[in-house]
């Protein structure tokens, strides 16, 4: 397809972005791999190259650590179900003939360009707050006793806010795979007798099934991470320290470097598992 | 389809759909009604819908406050900056591995993709490192460098989607029609490319105005993005809803608009066209 | 002018030896055609003299001067692509114009020669389109269009009728042969589809495996294969070829009989054997005959109507002086 002069002056125009992205992982990676293995405390002027692997058996063996993990997988499954379960929904209803499409449209993504930040502190504060947000308003009007979701549900609450946030992007793509079905293949199961919900289950629900497949890689990738919503809401507390929160505290508040680099390796372990399976879905698709 | 749609059913799922997308919504148009209320009326008890006294003193208020034009410059700076600085190294990049595919052009996009899986926690402490060695802590370069580099596999990705839905006889085209390197860049190249560059760089402000890891923790007064104060609202003084929905809504307003024009883009960009 | 001379032009793809050193010769104002089987490495050769491919070995002229290592836009060629490979953010106007004004053409000669071109192709209509608004053969002309304004040295067409319906392709063929005709120019044409090549051609270049297997006129080519691959190839319904028994009779490996060249009479004959799927196209009747000493049915042409029905027997002869030998390396006997 090519002659050889466009294949030399190829490379050298993919060079500067594949040398940025190499800096960028490999200096401060093997960075922290280092600081992972020392017992760095500057807060106390400790500094001691070598310590081994005490800092990941000791990371590894805290309570906090395991604890971070389940609230992590608590986070994350719960945003998941909420997502997929109602981006399923959404993306079938919108697909159906209505009036005005494009605006429900506009109004069911709108979430998702809302700064975590924003949204952080609008649920917390206009919606969550058990003196003036609306929820407590809604409970009295139906004769309940207002509810303090944030120090109650806090892990609850913070679900709430990340699925709405994400919602729309789910919605967004299952709705994408929703419109690429033939409508042949719908026509040609209702010729075979198949009821509404058996085109459901067997047509439409194993057609979305890569598409859902992404959704959740994807979602776990970027919720693994989730920051802003914890550290404007609760700050960590009442059981909301997710792993990467945890190391966050580590390295920032308390300023135990080795400790929270050793976390850190693993939380890139982690994410590392979830995104080979990515990776491998991502690639099938170059293919072809 | 050439099915016959009964009006009933149509207005049934119109009803429905309009309801439910209300009600995603209604979180925004919350904060928006309530950006309009007097702090008094913005918590008074029953809630106050539509009908109040209609004003934009919180907008003046937070306005007066002397850090968010600051907040607001460093987010369009830091927004902007990453984004172009982003192009400009992922054109030539995503152009060649269109045009020019060798045997590693899948390895070297699957590898750039896996960068951005890098959680940020794992390079937190060096990174802070770094730019305290480099003197650029709490500056807008900074952010712009971080930034770029966090979206650069998205904007290599999606560049390269666009790029390769150029078809390459119509370069060799130009070619065969006695056009130089110059000028098929110029005459062919750039008006095909152009729509797919402006996705690209919208989904991309987006992203970036909406970051809120290294915006939140590598900043503090001078180069702190629109995402940093907001979060210092999370210590309320006193009544403060009015003025959070206005803060909010500014924050939020151009994104909102730039993000319903690009929603198309955002599945590309977001699933590295794992979905079509 | 449009001479263009190939000497031991040779390509590889890496270490995948495409086009082995190959000679080859195309006269000025000659319509050549390359033609083989997908794969056969004839785009490859197209894209070779075009310049969009660098050869490994061997030399290109174009006129006598070297044009190896000139790029494609100063060889004087110009290129019809299988896609039409149209600007589709230019008019159909501007699309024909950019070569001319790639070149630096003056805008009066520019609109002279578009107002001709469009007039040829039946375009005038069309100049302010966009080529998305065009039907599929109106971009064909446009494409074409783009190419003659530049009065190449020499038009090269990648498989261009490949995309059209089959209705379309008929009356393209015709347009693009009435061109040649009267352009005058050296024309080389790349197809998969023989009857594009004998019904175009003034010299057919049969390649397979990126080997040149025979060059001739459409007729020689029809006439005297040199080998069982050109004689599968060449000609519609495709040759009978069969080996054993069959061609020992007629001293020689495999013996090749066209559709055409077998009588059916009414008893005795060379081969006796059972009808099988028949096609009546009014003019013609091909039958698939099953013969029982043969793996492959054979085809054979009959007149205009034949009351034989599936299962019926059917005796053939064929013409003695119609038979091809080839020996057993595949080549032709004389």
């Amino acid at each position: 397809m090519a002659t050889e002069h466009s294949k030399s002056s190829a490379r050298i125009m993919i060079a500067p972005a594949v040398f940025v992205l190499l800096v960028w992982m490999l200096v401060p990676l093997c960075m922290t791999l280092y600081f992972s293995f020392a017992d760095y405390r500057p807060l106390r002027a400790t500094f001691d190259a070598w310590i081994g692997f005490d800092n990941y058996v000791s990371f590894l063996t805290s309570s906090s650590f395991l604890s971070s993990v389940v609230t992590t997988l608590q986070m994350v499954a719960g945003i998941l179900v909420i997502t997929i379960g109602g981006g399923v929904m959404l993306a079938l209803l919108l697909d159906q003939p209505m009036f005005g499409q494009g605006i429900v449209r506009i109004l069911v993504i709108g979430p998702f360009f809302v700064m975590p930040t924003v949204s952080a502190l609008v649920w917390k504060n206009m919606f969550f707050n058990v003196d003036n947000g609306l929820f407590s308003y809604l409970f009295k009007f139906f004769g309940a006793q207002p509810y303090d979701f944030l120090s109650q549900a806090p892990l609850l609450s913070i679900i709430v806010i990340v699925a709405w946030q994400w919602l729309p992007f789910a919605t967004l793509i299952l709705l994408t795979a929703v419109q690429s079905l033939s409508s042949e293949q719908i026509e040609a199961a209702e010729m075979d007798g198949a009821s509404p919900l058996s085109r459901f289950w067997h047509i439409i629900l194993p057609h979305l099934s890569r598409a859902i497949t992404v959704v959740i890689l994807i979602q776990t990738i970027f919720l693994l991470s989730i920051f802003a919503e914890i550290f404007v809401t609760t700050n960590g507390a009442f059981g909301t320290r997710t792993l990467t929160y945890l190391v966050y505290q580590r390295v920032l508040e308390s300023q135990n470097i080795g400790l929270g680099s050793a976390g850190g390796i693993i939380a890139v372990i982690l994410a590392n598992i979830v995104a080979i399976f990515l990776m491998r879905i991502v690639g099938k698709n170059l293919d072809n | 389809m050439a099915r016959a749609i009964t009006p009933r059913k149509k207005i049934m799922w119109t009803a429905l759909a309009w309801g439910i997308g209300l009600l995603i919504f209604f979180p925004i148009m919350w904060t928006f009604l309530t950006s309009f209320k007097s702090e008094a009326t913005a918590i008074s008890d029953p809630p106050v819908w539509f009908i109040f006294d209609w004003t934009t003193e919180n907008y003046s208020a937070v306005l007066a406050r002397s850090n968010y034009p600051l907040a607001l410059t460093n987010s369009i700076v830091i927004a902007v900056g990453s984004t172009l600085l982003g192009i400009l190294i992922a054109v030539p990049a995503a152009w060649a591995m269109a045009f020019v595919p060798g045997k590693r052009t899948k390895d070297v996009l699957l590898w750039m993709l896996s960068t951005k899986m890098l959680p940020a926690v794992g390079v937190l402490y060096p990174l802070v490192l770094i730019a305290k060695y480099f003197g650029v802590m709490d500056s807008r370069i900074l952010l712009v460098v971080i930034l770029m580099l966090i979206n650069l596999p998205i904007i290599v990705w999606m560049l390269y989607t666009y790029f390769r839905e150029i078809p390459g006889e119509i370069l060799e085209a130009a070619r065969m029609d006695g056009a130089s390197l110059k000028n098929e860049i110029i005459y062919v190249l750039t008006p095909m490319a152009v729509p797919g560059i402006a996705s690209t760089i919208l989904l991309n402000i987006i992203l970036a105005w909406n970051e809120a890891f290294w915006t939140i923790l590598l900043t503090t007064v001078n180069a702190a993005p629109l995402t940093k104060f907001i979060a210092s609202f999370s210590a309320p003084e006193g009544l403060f809803y009015a003025k959070l929905s206005a803060a909010s809504i500014m924050a939020i307003a151009p994104i909102l608009i730039m993000g319903w024009f690009s929603q198309k883009q955002l599945v590309r960009g977001l699933t590295f066209g794992a979905v079509k | 002018m449009g001479r263009i001379t190939l000497d031991k032009v040779q390509k590889k793809f890496g270490d995948v030896e495409v086009i082995p050193p190959l000679d080859l010769t195309v006269e000025d104002g000659e319509f050549v055609v390359f033609v083989g089987p997908s794969g056969c490495g004839k785009s490859t050769l197209l894209r070779l003299i075009a310049g969009l491919e660098d050869v490994t070995g061997g030399e290109i002229r174009i006129d006598g001067k070297p044009a190896t290592d000139l790029p494609p836009a100063k060889r004087g060629l110009a290129m019809v692509f299988q896609s039409y490979a149209l600007y589709p953010h230019m008019s159909v106007r501007k699309n024909i114009a950019f070569p001319m004004k790639m070149a630096g053409m003056d805008k009066a000669e520019q609109d002279r020669r578009i107002a001709k071109a469009a007039e040829a192709l039946n375009l005038t209509d069309y100049l302010d389109r966009r080529p998305g608004q065009l039907s599929g053969g109106q971009r064909q002309r446009v494409a074409i269009g783009r190419a003659i304004v530049r009065e190449p040295a020499a038009f090269l067409f990648d498989e261009p009728l490949s995309n059209l319906d089959a209705a379309l392709r008929v009356g393209m063929r015709l347009e693009i042969s009435e061109l040649h005709k009267r352009l005058d120019t050296t024309m080389i044409y790349v197809t998969h589809d023989q009857v594009e090549a004998m019904t175009m051609a003034d010299k057919i270049v049969v390649l397979r495996a990126g080997h040149i297997e025979q060059v001739g006129s459409p007729l020689e080519l029809y006439h005297a294969p040199r080998n069982t691959f050109v004689a599968g190839f060449i000609g519609s319904p495709k040759m009978n070829l069969m080996g054993g028994e069959a061609a020992k009779r007629h001293d020689a490996a495999t013996i090749g009989i066209r559709p055409e060249h077998l009588d059916v009479v009414d008893g005795g004959g060379t081969f006796i054997g059972k009808v099988g799927v028949s096609e009546h196209l009014g003019s013609d009747t091909f039958f698939h005959v099953h013969i029982p000493e043969m793996g492959e049915p054979m085809t054979v042409r009959a007149g205009g109507e034949v009351g034989l029905r599936h299962g019926d027997t059917i005796h053939l002869t064929p013409q003695a002086d119609k038979i091809h030998r080839f020996d057993e390396k595949g080549l032709r006997i004389e």
